[in-house]
């Protein structure tokens, strides 16, 4: 077949299956640090293994590399899937690939020796910076050289949140990170005081809103019309909430920094932004629940499509919580607090993670040229580990997160308080507990996942798939 | 920041607020023909991939705008557009003075009442003891554990040996004033290893009296006896340890006391005046003094 007509599949193949590796990884340190939590001798006095130094592991392993490679290989099977085009610049995206890969290492390598920004999910130092900047343009440029190829006019909505990820996070990357070099392990940010603060959040929120939510929401919106056989419910739906969500998001920010030296008008904008996000956040959550709403009765057989309702309900439920944690009286209360934790895992698991791990489980045999995973029973067995890992993971935090903020803020009849800070430490211990075991079940899901993919694909030499012609 | 910044805020402000209405009402307009609609939801992609055009959802829309209606008047009334200040005057600067007043008009009284009763009193006292332990808790409990019983560098308070003194005028001086115990890096008079070594020795073994026949004694005498005294019994006016009886603030170990006499320590209480007040403080050094008792 000629390289021209069929798609470019390898770079996919490449990415979906490291998605399922680093996604492993990731959450095996999350593990360990939900234990070192517990019992604080697990990091043996070895200074890479303590807290401090695996925290920032586990986060940038999650979201930038399970994440950020689910995200290139479902940008890159999309966009040639709804462009009825290979992929553009080959062994440009073959660079991606290797380069991502590099950065994970680096990452892997840095995080644990200490080397950090000290910049929360923007810890890697300079050099590892730049490229990530390098491979980050290179990603751009293979993305929408394939839309300029494109053999049908309408750009398919997914292709527009993918599109907006890649180019504001090359935008929250590079600002964010201006920094002077001192050394090659060392930098200091341009940025001063509460402008640092507030460039990080900043980029904080809106890795928050295009990381995780405008490149998720073009998974969404390829794999559940294809998944659930059903037309997405409203075109016209997906134009507000695109463009309201893209504008809207950037503002967002301050609201890390409620009750900080960051000025008064600034925390208050914040807040405000934050709530008018709320309805371009729900305008996908409608659109793609709705898109399975005649499709119901799958639910009973097809474990995928659970996923992306489960998925699409945490989805609806976090951007709900959200806006709520950013009105001033409910986030000077929940500030803090494991209540942060709770949101940002109901959204990170339940959310960012079963999306991925669904669109996975429809994307994994059609690049093995296979009709179906090996064991749909496994997936449904991974989906109720998923969905009860979420649920126990995230309750306990929530009302850790609650009793915490009023324990912190009780005081008795003289005006002295309640509680020690110790005895809120001490609270926790039960609901750290029932975290850990959440974050078990939902890792041991993983491992089944690994298995299904290893037996779906383990003796297929994969077959190139020919470019389908626009209808 | 200019004035330009100001304009800059509220105009772009404004404008973001008016875009949403503006892309809520072209995309709801009632103009969407049925040859329109039909024409979009004609789009397929990889073979079976299609959007309908459904109207927004009415609900979704009001809530859509009711946010911005909201906000609107969120920022009418709070700060939030840097050129205007909000017609309620809200800053959280202006939230917290006006709490902490409140709470000052509320509790001061309380402490009042116990400000002018001696320690020795309020020690009896079980609402002034109460008080004591809720600021222990949350001022002292870090440094010296939330029993008392300290940490190596800080003081054990439930042993009735004391740094700077004991009486309840000296324990209050301390959480008022703070206090700064500083044991200079003797390393370089010491000598050598050997005569380091027997120092340690020497101090070790203070409290079962001095060894004058250890080679250490008379740099002892002429290095140490200054704040420690000659018999090693200290001085609370310098905040200098007792070294002749088994109590050790930083560890009785041949290393840690080889540490202490090469680099020296410094030994840090925090001023509390500003953080609690003289009434607070009061109560607490009563609490502090029970403690011992």
């Amino acid at each position: 077949m000629q390289a021209e007509s069929s798609y470019n599949d390898k770079v996919v193949r490449q990415f979906a299956i490291m998605t399922v590796v680093w996604g492993v990884v990731g959450m095996l340190v999350g593990l360990v640090i939900a234990a070192q939590l517990i019992w604080p001798g697990l990091s043996f006095d070895v200074p890479w293994l303590t807290y401090s130094r695996l925290r920032p592991l586990h986060t940038n392993a999650v979201i930038f590399a399970f994440g950020g490679c689910a995200l290139f290989a479902t940008a890159y099977y999309v966009v040639q899937r709804t462009c009825h085009t290979r992929l553009a610049f080959g062994r440009l995206a073959a660079f991606t690939f290797w380069g991502w890969q590099l950065v994970i290492l680096l990452a892997a390598i840095t995080l644990p020796l200490g080397i950090t920004q000290s910049k929360e999910y923007a810890e890697l130092e300079w050099p590892i910076d730049l490229l990530i900047a390098v491979v980050w343009v290179a990603y751009g440029v293979v993305f929408f050289g394939t839309i300029a190829k494109r053999r049908i006019k309408h750009i398919y909505v997914a292709n527009w949140f993918y599109g907006a990820f890649i180019i504001t996070v090359a935008v929250l990357h590079i600002f964010n990170n201006l920094a002077i070099p001192v050394s090659l392990t060392k930098s200091y940010p341009i940025y001063t005081g509460v402008v640092d603060a507030m460039m990080q959040w900043w980029y904080g929120h809106n890795a928050v809103g295009f990381f995780l939510t405008a490149g998720f929401l073009g998974m969404m919106y390829y794999f559940v019309p294809k998944q659930a056989g059903r037309p997405i419910y409203s075109y016209r739906l997906s134009v507000v909430h695109f463009w309201a969500l893209i504008a809207i998001y950037m503002w967002a920010g301050p609201h890390h920094l409620h009750y900080t030296s960051l000025p008064n008008w600034a925390q208050s904008l914040g807040m405000v932004f934050s709530l008018i996000l709320l309805a371009p956040s729900w305008g996908g959550m409608i659109n793609g629940i709705m898109t399975l709403s005649g499709a119901w009765h799958k639910l009973r057989t097809d474990p995928i499509i659970k996923f992306m309702i489960v998925a699409l309900s945490f989805y609806g439920m976090s951007t709900f919580e959200g806006p709520m944690m950013s009105i001033k009286t409910v986030n000077a209360l929940s500030h803090y607090t494991d209540w942060t934790i709770g949101h940002v895992h109901s959204g990170a698991l339940g959310w960012v993670a079963m999306m991925t791990i669904g669109s996975l489980y429809c994307l994994i045999p059609r690049l093995y040229n296979k009709t179906a995973m090996y064991s749909t029973k496994l997936i449904d067995v991974h989906f109720w580990t998923s969905t009860i890992g979420v649920v126990l993971y995230a309750v306990p935090m929530w009302i850790s997160g609650i009793n915490q903020g009023l324990m912190w803020r009780a005081f008795n009849t003289d005006g002295t308080l309640t509680y020690a800070f110790i005895e809120t430490v001490k609270f926790t211990y039960p609901y750290l507990g029932i975290r850990l075991l959440g974050g078990f079940v939902f890792f041991s899901g993983m491992l089944v996942m690994v298995y299904n993919v290893w037996r779906t694909i383990r003796d297929v030499e994969p077959e190139p798939v020919a470019v389908v012609q626009p209808a | 920041m200019s004035e330009a910044w100001g304009w800059y805020v509220l105009i772009l402000t404004i404008l973001s607020m008016l875009a949403c209405f503006w892309l809520i009402a072209y995309s709801n307009r009632q103009r969407n023909s049925p040859e329109e609609i039909a024409e979009s939801e004609s789009h397929v992609w990889d073979e079976d991939v299609r959007e309908l055009n459904n109207p927004l959802p009415m609900w979704w829309l009001w809530l859509f705008i009711g946010t911005l209606i909201w906000a609107a008047g969120y920022l009418i009334y709070y700060p939030g557009l840097l050129a205007f200040d909000g017609v309620g005057g809200w800053s959280q600067e202006k939230q917290y003075e006006e709490e902490m007043a409140a709470a000052e008009a509320r509790f001061a009284p309380i402490f009042e009442r116990y400000a002018s009763m001696p320690v020795e009193e309020l020690v009896a006292d079980e609402q002034a003891m109460g008080i004591g332990r809720s600021l222990f808790g949350n001022y002292c409990a870090q440094c010296h554990g939330s029993t008392a019983q300290g940490a190596p560098g800080f003081p054990n308070l439930t042993d009735d040996e004391w740094l700077w003194g004991g009486e309840p005028a000296q324990i209050e001086q301390s959480i008022l004033q703070g206090r700064s115990g500083i044991m200079p890096a003797l390393g370089p008079s010491l000598g050598g290893d050997e005569q380091v070594a027997a120092m340690v020795d020497y101090v070790q073994s203070l409290q079962d009296g001095q060894d004058t026949a250890s080679p250490a004694h008379s740099k002892y005498m002429m290095l140490c006896i200054a704040c420690h005294g000659p018999e090693g019994k200290g001085n609370p006016v310098l905040g200098a340890p007792n070294l002749a009886n088994d109590q050790w603030l930083y560890g009785s170990s041949d290393d840690v006391i080889t540490r202490t006499l090469m680099q020296g320590r410094n030994g840090v209480m925090p001023a509390h005046k500003d953080l609690l007040g003289t009434d607070r403080a009061h109560i607490l050094a009563a609490y502090v003094y029970s403690l011992s008792q």
